[in-house]
């Protein structure tokens, strides 16, 4: 996946190593963290949190040489601006094939910005039961909370501007692992001669008569 | 605004998607790839069933009135179910006790329901097309919940689904449908809708029970139920609706049943694994034998099941959004 429309890519935020490394080093933080795996469930956010509960699982049974589940959330249902948009946003499915009742939950997503798609995410699992405690883990923290939301566990920070967009694509998703800043492309001001000097030489030139 | 506004973007998915119309009134008015996603939105509603708290805060705040003009209990009880699994507030409203039995129009009454400002009305008419006069004088969505002979979407969509979570696929099955045709909503609907996604269709059912032109549907037609069962990966029993008339079309139930209801024996025509549904309610010992109906073929049961997942799918595609482009 390259840069969406009208955007440009800025700065290489996280390469495929520093992607590997960013998560191996979340999944020993929670490990060290909460002092083991016990109760611990991983949940990811649709889409690209997904990959990334999933790869935050293999490592923890590389290191701990344990299994911990992995639950899809799709949030759409809980989205709070569902009501201002035009069309029905595309749901897909949620699957928590365990209970999350009492059980440590890691909430995982990629990029954390305005804070609203983890409160979604978090009634959601409410609706599943009482977890013992909800905790966040997202690939990038860009900045810009809308909602009082932390992260406990952060691939990457990074302060970010309004216009910029965080693209992060995992292999499993988009083929390639990397995290890249984006940001609105603007068009080059013209200096005003210049402009001026434009506009007449499209005019058409007047022909002397013979 | 957006939610997941920092998201990367999906390029070549689509993120949204809608109903083409405003309405559902029948399923000839809606596209294949309308049902596709009707389908495919209800399989997320289908796990919203089986959690321990069954119930999303999608449409809080939205309205959505119940007209049931005609008796029902599977789909009225079907659509408030939908409406309060999505949150939305209903409100009932049933023939008699209210201004229809004081002799006010259809439109009157839709004209004034509408002056509440309901997001959607659920209909059941006994006339064929009362939901289309609402829809089209009503700016809100109307869902047709059944009207006279004519069609029963939400009924095709939700047999569909059942279909298509037991098979796999729509395209390529064979369909036997008997019964009561003449008479039947469901049966006009699940033509229209499995011909649409390609499946072939058989229509059989005593003469006096099948209308006119009824080939013109695109289904086949035969009068011998063995015949249409034969072979067959579904087969879907219709009920005698005595109500419409249906008793006249045959001397005796104990007849129908002999000639025409689904007995073990013809059972065992269909394919081995083929499924038996029915829309309900059922005439046990008139088209359909106990012990087929209980059998370990039938998913009456989960159709309707399913149906309140399909009717949570319509609802959230035709109201969950503004819909303003």
């Amino acid at each position: 996946m390259g840069e969406a429309a009208g955007t440009y890519r800025k700065l290489r935020l996280l390469d495929a190593a520093g992607l590997g490394r960013a998560i191996a080093r979340m999944a020993n933080e929670f490990v060290e963290a909460e002092g083991g795996t016990d109760g611990f469930v991983l949940i990811g956010i649709r889409t690209r949190g997904v990959p990334l509960a999933r790869r935050l699982a293999a490592e923890i049974e590389r290191t701990e040489h344990v299994r911990v589940s992995v639950g899809l959330l799709d949030i759409t249902l809980y989205r709070d601006d569902l009501s201002t948009i035009a069309a029905s946003p595309v749901l897909k499915k949620t699957e928590i094939p365990f209970p999350v009742e009492g059980r440590t939950v890691i909430l995982c997503d990629d990029v954390l910005f305005t804070g609203r798609t983890v409160r979604a995410a978090m009634d959601a699992i409410l609706d599943f039961g009482r977890p013992r405690k909800i905790l966040l883990a997202v690939l990038v923290d860009r900045g810009r909370r809308e909602l009082p939301i932390e992260a406990q566990f952060v691939g990457k920070r990074i302060a970010t501007s309004a216009t910029e967009i965080v693209s992060v694509t995992f292999r499993e998703t988009d083929g390639v692992d990397d995290v890249w800043l984006l940001d609105r492309q603007v068009l080059p001001k013209t200096p005003r001669r210049a402009a001026r000097r434009a506009v007449r030489a499209k005019r058409p030139k007047r022909r002397s008569k013979k | 605004m957006t939610t997941k506004r920092s998201e990367s973007p999906e390029p070549a998915v689509p993120r949204v998607s809608t109903l083409s119309r405003k309405d559902l009134l029948d399923i000839e008015s809606i596209t294949e790839d309308d049902i596709r996603l009707v389908l495919d939105t209800a399989e997320s509603m289908r796990e919203i069933n089986q959690r321990a708290i069954k119930k999303v805060p999608t449409l809080r705040g939205k309205l959505v009135a119940n007209l049931f003009f005609e008796n029902s209990t599977r789909t009225r009880f079907s659509f408030e179910i939908a409406e309060r699994r999505l949150s939305a507030d209903s409100i009932a409203f049933s023939a008699s006790g209210t201004s229809v039995a004081k002799g006010e129009t259809l439109l009157d009454t839709g004209k004034n329901l509408m002056a509440m400002a309901p997001d959607a009305i659920v209909i059941r008419h006994q006339r064929s097309g009362a939901p289309h006069l609402l829809a089209r004088h009503l700016p809100c969505a109307v869902v047709n919940a059944g009207d006279g002979t004519h069609a029963h979407p939400t009924q095709a969509l939700l047999d569909a689904f059942t279909i298509r979570r037991a098979k796999g696929t729509l395209a390529g099955l064979k369909v036997a449908i008997c019964g009561d045709v003449s008479h039947s909503r469901v049966a006009r609907s699940n033509v229209s809708l499995l011909t649409k996604m390609g499946a072939g269709v058989t229509l059989s059912g005593p003469a006096t029970l099948l209308p006119v032109e009824i080939e013109r549907t695109g289904a086949r037609v035969v009068t011998r139920v063995e015949e249409a069962v034969e072979g067959a990966d579904v087969v879907m029993m219709l009920r005698v609706q005595k109500e419409r008339g249906g008793g006249l079309g045959f001397p005796s139930d104990k007849e129908y049943f002999d000639l025409f209801g689904l007995t073990p024996a013809r059972r065992r025509l269909a394919k081995k694994d083929a499924i038996v549904m029915h829309p309900g309610p059922m005439n046990r010992g008139v088209e359909i034998d106990s012990s087929v109906a209980d059998g370990p073929d039938s998913v009456i049961l989960e159709q309707v099941e399913n149906g309140v997942a399909v009717r949570m799918a319509v609802l959230y595609l035709l109201i969950g959004t503004s819909g303003d482009d």
